[in-house]
């Protein structure tokens, strides 16, 4: 059993933990750690061998593994130190996490600790999908892991449920290495993923695109055999008569992503049922002393670069955290004002402001709109009022703004709303 | 051709229970089993309920075995090293006429001799049950919950350490009664035996029918169940039934916490006509919860995480009413066959009981002389997730693999994985290592330990990327390579 | 006179252009909501291009493949005689990022560089 402690211990070394890591040390924290879970860092990045990534943050066009690259490179080169092949059982409120790994128990009293356990996918059982229980059935990120790292195909005939970018790039992996795509099923009636990986994953290679369907059987003894696609309503239920069975032995389901926050909630840290992470203020501090968020165990990102941009705020505030105790001397417990979502808004986040100044939100629509108004408004004034071309649930919205000092005293409530 | 004493057609709890009691004699015993691992049919679908007997009919087979067998499962769960948790049953009743069934039930429970049954009122149930709504429930504190796969696992390892030889993926192809002995013709082989045992459950007809004219016919009946998260286990503290409608013997749509803390709801009832249908439906898991929240208005919609069904074997068709004893008994027409038919609940409780029915039978036509060398321990070994961070610590330190956590949702480390491909059956599946030591049965249902599970069975058991399976012989999980690693 | 469709890729929206073409002269263009769309969508009619991301497999490396890309867009028409390419090649550990695994796949003058690194197995 070893015993050290820690200024900032940061749970995942994905995109965000790194970021949040190297961000740590900028700030000042002096022994910043990173435990993850599998023998590599980058987390996921290093199965996600297409481009795309770091364009914004950058101006070059990256792989996965590339843009993991620059940061795990970042994070030893700041002294980071790193903890592969752990995983962190539990941690209490007195932030003394108990992890374990091949040289054992490790006991950590860290100053602060920064969450960054990214998501888990969504499986078969949460669109509840009739039918047998074959083998072929996998989750688009887990295919992708096989193909890309071990060198193993899932199967030969596949079709894909859920037109996110996830479902989309597996789609054209797979029809480059010799698979015989036969189609991705969307249950809206437009693709959740960019228009850019429309083109380039199915358009260029002829792959069909079923909007406005869903999958109503899978069929097959001990593997797959077949899946049975029907048209929907608007009400997303199918209609009957429009069923098409699909002869394929490989279904992949690209159906969207839970934020991983067992640990979070096993310590009583309070958690946003509609982003499925923990609730944060500014500072992307959660409802326990000293522990932030960061990534996709916070909300759901679209791209990397947004995230790693929350992911150094994190690590400035954990720093911060534990060297100037700024933010704990000038944190008011109460008051802080509650964010909600209004009309049109499925979430912001930080669902909570406890000083005034610039806050920087995100936030997501309900649904897709073409000219819209965000505004931002508090329970007297309005803050904010921005027009905006479109919006879109698939496309995160960010904004800052500026929260006066007696919305903040009065623990008042704004309100986002979008019409 | 190899020739055994005993040859047991299907090792699925019925199989796997006789053979552990055969394992105690010396004799040559051989268990055929098609699927990829004992628990392959109906013993890994069902409710994992040890019951009291007071569903069956008094004077019945049923009553008879099922009161037997359930005395015998505590002594059975030290020996065997499984799990078994004493939770009892509620069987609520929502309005007056149901209330006089409770008074009903207990009447035949009295008269199978199940103990300490009570009657209790609105204010207990609330006390016991919080989120359970209604006005009455008969008590039944020796209702027990066990996992079947693992009870199914942990009998067929025993007897398998005791010499019992367990072929899986070996499908019996044909049966032909010779003058003295039997001729098993199988997927893998041919083989010899003086006495035959027919537990190849829902599929007992069609191995009947290979050496005789059967007098009886199978009704398969589905039941559907549903898995909720382990975060709503607090929803029940014992078993929750309705009152039971049918004289069928349908028990209605139950709700079982599991040894694991994951709850269970059903299961439906169904006649089916293929006896291998195994599909569970949306409509079926929505009637589900339906009627699970008729006893649990609380039930909240997204805390399903599996679904799953099994197949009764009903000897009786729907529309005599669908109520039949078991019948086990030597084949009048083809002496040395032991047909075990229409094994259906309490088919779990009552194996232990049916295992010493079954072997009194063989007595009678082989004598069974006790082995002085009968292995009858098997420890239940502790689980990482259940060690104290000491004993973890001290463990990592003998065997670093225990360092190493597989399945993240579940806790489980990579020497219980290896452990759990290392059985005395050689099951080596992924459901094999599921049912041994829970990976890949956490909320992400394997998402993340899947790709480590499989480099194990390829680095560490040398097992073929095309011949990685998830549960039965052709469930292949993969394709081949990406790219072929071909030698220059 | 050739007329393509071309769905435009520069912002969310998606807007699908019509692009005119007479020879390698564009003739008309409708269809876009913004200027970025024309630039986008004359590109993508006249020379269309995709940057290629795929694996190679390796010999005694701590993993069996590495992540590959061209170093340039590649001709769209061009992908798969590339891949066919891509995929009997074989590169030995170990493998370092940026690491040249083909030069001028396919005579096209576009090479394929490695885009992760992969430790020799010990």
């Amino acid at each position: 059993m070893t015993r050290r402690d820690m200024d900032v211990a940061v749970i995942g070394g994905g995109p965000a933990g790194l970021a949040a890591a190297v961000s740590a040390k900028e700030h000042g924290a002096k022994n910043v750690v990173v435990l993850d879970r599998n023998s590599w860092l980058g987390g996921i990045l290093p199965q996600c061998i297409h481009d795309g990534f770091g364009v914004e943050e950058t101006g070059i066009s990256m792989t996965g593994p590339e843009y993991a690259d620059l940061y795990i490179e970042m994070a030893e080169k700041k002294g980071v130190t790193v903890m592969k092949e752990t995983i962190v059982l539990r941690f209490d409120n007195s932030r003394k996490i108990i992890a374990v790994n091949k040289q054992g128990i490790h006991i950590i009293k860290t100053k602060a600790i920064v969450l960054a356990m990214g998501c888990r996918e969504k499986t078969r059982w949460n669109a509840m999908i009739s039918g047998t229980r074959p083998s072929g059935i996998y989750t688009a990120g887990v295919a992708q892991g096989f193909i890309n790292l071990y060198n193993t195909m899932p199967g030969k005939n596949i079709v894909i449920l859920g037109s996110g970018d996830v479902g989309l790039i597996m789609a054209r992996r797979l029809k480059f290495e010799g698979a015989n795509v036969l189609g991705v099923v969307e249950i809206f009636p437009c693709a959740s993923g960019l228009p850019r990986n429309v083109v380039q994953c199915l358009d260029d290679y002829g792959i069909p695109l079923y909007l406005n369907h869903t999958i109503t059987i899978i069929d097959g003894k001990e593997r797959l055999e077949g899946v049975t696609i029907a048209q929907v309503g608007e009400n997303l239920i199918p209609i009957s008569g429009t069923e098409k069975r699909i002869e394929c032995d490989t279904l992949l389901l690209s159906l969207g992503l839970i934020p991983e926050n067992e640990l979070s909630k096993d310590v009583g840290i309070e958690i946003d049922s509609v982003t499925g992470g923990p609730i944060i203020n500014q500072y992307l501090e959660t409802t326990l002393d000293g522990v932030f968020a960061c990534g996709n165990c916070l909300q759901v990102y679209d791209t990397v670069d947004m995230l790693s941009i929350d992911a150094k705020k994190a690590g400035k505030y954990a720093a911060e955290f534990t060297t100037k105790r700024k933010i704990n001397k000038e944190k008011v417990r109460k008051p802080y004002v509650q964010v909600r979502g209004g009309k049109g808004v499925k979430y912001v986040v930080p669902q909570r402001v406890n000083k005034e100044g610039k806050v920087h939100f995100t936030l997501r629509a309900e649904k897709p709109r073409e000219i819209s108004t965000i505004k931002v408004v508090s329970e007297k004034k309005t803050l904010l009022r921005k027009r905006l071309p479109w919006v879109n649930p698939a496309n995160m919205i960010t904004m800052d703004v500026t929260v006066p000092a007696e919305i903040v005293k009065q623990g008042q409530t704004l309100e986002v709303s979008i019409g | 051709m190899k020739n055994f004493q005993v040859g047991i057609i299907g090792g699925g709890v019925i199989g796997s229970a006789i053979a552990w009691e055969l394992s105690r004699y010396r004799l040559d015993v051989v268990v055929f089993e098609r699927g990829s691992d004992v628990p392959s049919g109906a013993s890994k679908a069902n409710s994992g309920v040890v019951h009291s007997g007071i569903n069956s009919s008094p004077g019945s087979l049923k009553a008879r075995y099922c009161v037997k067998g359930n005395k015998m499962f505590q002594s059975l769960a030290d020996k065997l090293g499984f799990d078994l948790k004493w939770v009892g049953k509620l069987v609520i009743a929502k309005n007056e006429d149901e209330i006089k069934e409770l008074e009903r039930l207990k009447k035949v429970g009295l008269q199978n001799r199940v103990p300490s049954l009570e009657i209790i009122d609105e204010s207990e149930v609330n006390k016991r049950e919080p989120n359970v709504s209604g006005i009455a429930a008969l008590w039944v504190p020796t209702a027990g919950i066990i996992l079947p796969y693992r009870f199914t696992i942990a009998l067929a390892e025993n007897a398998a350490v005791n010499d019992v030889k367990f072929l899986l993926e070996t499908k019996v192809t044909d049966l032909k009664k010779k003058k003295n002995h039997f001729l098993i013709e199988t997927s893998k082989g041919d083989f010899r035996t003086e006495i035959v045992v027919n537990a190849a459950g829902v599929h007992c007809r069609e191995i009947a029918s290979m050496v005789e004219e059967p007098d009886f016919q199978v009704y398969p009946r589905r039941g559907e169940y549903l898995v909720l998260d382990k975060n709503y286990n607090s929803l029940v503290n014992s078993m929750i039934y309705p009152v039971p409608v049918e004289e069928s013997g349908f028990l209605g749509v139950h709700i079982t916490p599991t040894i694991e803390g994951n709850i269970l709801l059903g299961p439906s009832a169904e006649f089916i006509d293929d006896l291998d249908d195994r599909r569970t439906t949306k409509e079926m898991m929505n009637t589900l919860l339906e009627e699970a929240r008729d006893l649990i208005p609380a039930l909240p919609d997204k805390a399903v995480i599996n679904a799953y069904s099994g197949i009764r074997c009903k000897l009786a068709s729907p529309k005599s009413g669908g109520w039949a004893d078991y019948r086990i008994e030597e084949s009048k027409n083809t002496s040395g066959l032991i047909n075990l038919l229409g094994i259906e609940s309490p088919g779990l409780t009552a194996a232990p009981a049916i295992a010493q029915e079954v072997t009194k039978m063989i007595s009678q036509i082989v004598e069974l002389k006790k082995k002085n060398n009968f292995k009858s321990r098997r420890i239940r070994k502790k689980r990482f997730s259940e060690m104290s961070t000491g004993e973890q610590s001290n463990l990592i330190k003998k065997d670093n693999r225990w360092g190493r956590i597989v399945c993240r949702c579940e806790h489980v480390t990579e020497a219980e994985i290896i452990e759990s491909l290392s059985n005395p059956l050689g099951a080596k599946t992924l459901s094999s290592v599921k049912y041994r030591c829970r990976a890949g049965m956490g909320r992400c249902q394997g998402g993340f330990c899947t790709q480590h599970i499989v480099r194990i069975m390829e680095e560490q058991f040398n097992i073929d990327v095309k011949d990685i399976k998830l549960k039965s012989p052709s469930s292949h999980l993969f394709y081949g390579r990406t790219r072929e690693v071909k030698d220059d | 006179m050739t007329k393509k469709d071309i769905t435009c890729i520069v912002c969310p929206i998606g807007c699908k252009i019509i692009v005119k073409l007479d020879g390698t002269k564009v003739d008309l263009l409708s269809g876009n909501k913004c200027k970025r769309g024309i630039d986008y969508a004359i590109h993508e009619a006249l020379d269309p291009r995709r940057m290629l991301t795929t694996s190679v497999l390796v010999k005694n490396g701590e993993w069996p493949l590495v992540s590959v890309k061209s170093s340039k867009p590649v001709p769209k028409e061009s992908v798969f005689s590339i891949l066919k390419e891509i995929k009997k090649t074989k590169v030995k550990a170990p493998v370092k990022t940026g690491q040249k695994i083909i030069k001028n796949v396919a005579g096209i003058g576009i090479d394929i560089l490695a885009t992760k690194s992969i430790k020799k197995t010990s």
